[in-house]
């Protein structure tokens, strides 16, 4: 290495550290992207939430490839970003990696599993199954056909995860309710595949089906426009996109990431590391939508039976069986 | 007779439909208002600027070695194999499975068996669809393209429901063990002193690469199998009429580029990630195309190619770091190289040629007039 490289790669450093006030948080959303209109774009809203109340300002990278992952953790904890906030599963084992090397640095991750939590880490994970089996059982109720469906984005566990705790709530109410299941792909562009989404709608509308749900990243928007324009429902996932189709969805499981990297930027350096954070029902971490473009949609005694069932799920008198606890789903194969 | 000398062909041309690219490239980014002196700045300090720069160069550059040395195989016997991303699926597989099952003692002898199944189930990836061709004629391009799908359902499968280690939500195999973790430059540069950047994931693989880059050029140019390569996919008739066997040609060069794309995984599988995840090719497959374009088929222009992929994908990055360039832009100077360099080759090359054809006639006019 030349000494003009050294300086090259001193100054660049020097100019890095020196563009980022000192603790700013940095956000890192997954391959999705931003604007998924869902997980990631739920996230980014939480950031951007905090950033209006307080003026403070954070970084971010919307990531291209596996590599990077490391990369820009490596590189934002460099930079003297506190916390670290990432977005996905698929990080867990970068941030396990690479948080030894900066125990100075908080990072947080969203979805993420790990054997053993670094001092340094706080995962968040959410009960999905839980904000799904309500859904489920709007989902039943409002079917007229008795059929209704599940789209998911990829066969991993996490989305058999959502639509375990949706076929759940809706034989709760309606035992001879047929749920049909499909994934839309199996390579990356699953997640972002609208076109696909669309076709899938219209298969499971042709079996039958005339409630749709949606865990499928940006392919959903497909799905809620082909149900909107096929004039049957849908129901929305992670962000509230009741407002998508006014008065054709029926409502939107919500995963509130925005919330979990809202409080995560607030409690910024300070925040207490070293574990998991499970944010379910009780914690508000997972719901349904209620807001004016479904009001018409949910009847006062679904309200009140969904209501019932949560206080039923927070209290412990209500078990929704976890995809994740034996890996297969009491009522539905995948 | 030629109508360009050598060197215009190999440098200049590629020169110049690469500052064309970059012509528009620096368009696009002004039309979105940022400055173009000062993104060009960063890629070029990003990574080429530091080791660390370098690191991710060299390794992004490394992946698209060994997949544009897949289709260059493929191309000098006349076959499009775009299946390079499935068969380095499969290839990270054969990587998985040999890291994870067989206990080895140490990193040299496990890079060994590792080069074996990436190879083993790269080629076998490859082997079907060249079988289809060979025997009963379906096309090679379509064949191996659906392949892609499918290599895909089956590592989903696989990590799903196979190898993914209890309670992880990430459908990826569990860590390979500390026996396998290939050496980094960072730790083989160490002993001769210089200190090339730690977090950087190039590793032992890129000398695997030139290495791969060296056989495949001894192959192709110095061995009679080579030469019967290049003579089938000059003229299928013509090898056939010469006693070259088209189904043997088609199966050994797809066997090699397939074995070669799946050898990919010794360096993102096994040298960068040490788990299989799902998503570990990402596009390096069909970069190799591009890459194999640009090189015109030849393990050295491929080498270089590769370089300036490489040199595309990190200083990428770094604009995504630290400007507001959106990403999906940063696609789009990826892809307008590309379609220069490969695509709109002729663009460049026919004015060139009419240029050099002009000079060489006034050269011969005024030599013609001299002896009058």
């Amino acid at each position: 290495m030349t000494l003009m490289q050294k300086f090259l790669g001193a100054s660049a450093a020097l100019a890095l550290s020196a563009g980022a006030a000192a603790a700013d948080p940095a956000l890192i959303f997954d391959l999705g992207g931003k604007f998924d209109k869902s997980f990631n774009e739920a996230a980014f809203n939480g950031a951007q939430r905090w950033a209006e109340e307080t003026g403070g300002s954070f970084l971010e990278i919307e990531l291209q490839s596996e590599a990077q992952r490391e990369q820009a953790l490596r590189r934002f904890a460099e930079a003297g970003a506190n916390p670290v906030i990432t977005t996905g599963f698929a990080f867990a084992d970068p941030v396990n990696a690479v948080a030894g090397d900066y125990p100075d640095t908080k990072f947080v991750n969203i979805d993420g599993w790990m054997p053993e939590v670094p001092a340094n880490v706080q995962l968040i994970g959410f009960q999905e199954h839980q904000g799904s089996y309500l859904v489920g059982m709007m989902a039943a109720m409002a079917s007229e056909t008795g059929t209704v469906g599940f789209i998911g984005g990829m066969d991993i566990p996490l989305i058999r995860h959502f639509g375990c705790g949706f076929a759940q709530g809706v034989k709760a109410v309606n035992p001879d309710a047929t749920v049909i299941a499909n994934m839309t792909g199996t390579t990356p562009s699953a997640w972002n595949d609208p076109v696909k989404g669309s076709e899938l709608t219209k298969a499971q509308i042709s079996q039958g089906a005339d409630v749709i749900y949606a865990a499928a990243g940006g392919t959903g928007v497909g799905v809620l426009q082909t149900a909107a324009d096929e004039g049957i429902l849908s129901i929305g996932v992670d962000s509230n996109q009741n407002y998508l189709h006014s008065g054709k969805v029926l409502t939107s499981m919500l995963k509130r990431v925005d919330v979990a990297v809202y409080d995560s930027m607030t409690a910024g350096a300070d925040i207490e590391t070293g574990g998991f954070t499970i944010l379910g029902l009780a914690e508000d971490g997972v719901g349904y939508a209620l807001d004016e473009h479904n009001a018409d949609l949910v009847s006062a005694e679904m309200k009140e039976a969904v209501d019932t069932a949560r206080q039923q799920i927070i209290d412990g008198d209500l078990e929704v069986v976890a995809y994740y606890t034996d890996d297969s789903c009491p009522v539905l194969d995948f | 007779m030629d109508v360009m000398p050598k060197w215009a062909e190999v440098v200049l041309v590629p020169l110049i439909s690469l500052i064309l690219a970059a012509i528009l490239s620096a368009l696009v980014i002004l039309a979105i208002g940022e400055d173009p002196v000062a993104a060009v700045k960063l890629m070029v300090s990003g990574a080429l600027g530091s080791t660390y720069g370098w690191g991710y160069t060299l390794y992004y550059a490394t992946n698209f070695m060994f997949t544009g040395l897949a289709v260059a195989v493929a191309f000098h016997a006349g076959l499009f194999n775009i299946g390079g991303e499935g068969q380095a699926m499969l290839g990270g597989l054969g990587v998985a499975l040999v890291c994870l099952f067989i206990p080895w003692p140490h990193w040299t002898l496990a890079v060994l068996g590792a080069t074996v199944g990436a190879a083993a189930f790269g080629a076998l990836w490859a082997a079907i669809p060249a079988y289809l061709q060979a025997k009963r004629g379906s096309h090679i391009v379509i064949t191996t393209i659906m392949f892609n799908f499918i290599a895909a359902a089956v590592l989903n499968y696989m990590l799903v429901n196979i190898l993914r280690p209890a309670g992880s939500m990430d459908p990826a195999t569990a860590r390979f063990p500390e026996a396998v973790h290939l050496p980094s430059l960072h730790e083989m540069l160490a002993p001769i002193g210089i200190n090339f950047s730690k977090s950087a994931p190039a590793n032992v693989s890129l000398v695997l690469a030139i290495i791969a880059c060296f056989v495949v050029w001894l192959l192709i140019w110095r061995t009679s199998l080579g030469l019967e390569i290049r003579s089938y996919g000059k003229s299928g008739r013509a090898a056939r009429y010469a006693g070259i066997g088209s189904v043997r040609i088609t199966m050994i060069a797809m066997l090699i580029s397939g074995g070669l794309a799946g050898m990919m995984a010794i360096n993102n599988v096994m040298g960068e990630a040490e788990r299989l995840v799902l998503n570990a090719v990402e596009g390096a497959g069909f970069i190799g195309i591009a890459v194999a374009l640009m090189g015109r088929s030849h393990p050295f222009g491929v080498f270089l190619a590769a370089i300036l992929f490489g040199f595309l994908y990190q200083g990428g990055a770094e604009l995504a770091l630290w400007t507001s360039i959106p990403r999906e832009l940063i696609v789009v100077i990826q892809a307008l190289v590309i379609l220069f360099t490969g695509a709109l080759d002729n663009m460049v090359r026919m004015p060139l040629e009419r240029i050099f054809l002009a000079i060489r006639q006034s050269r011969e006019a005024k030599a013609t007039k001299a002896a009058e």
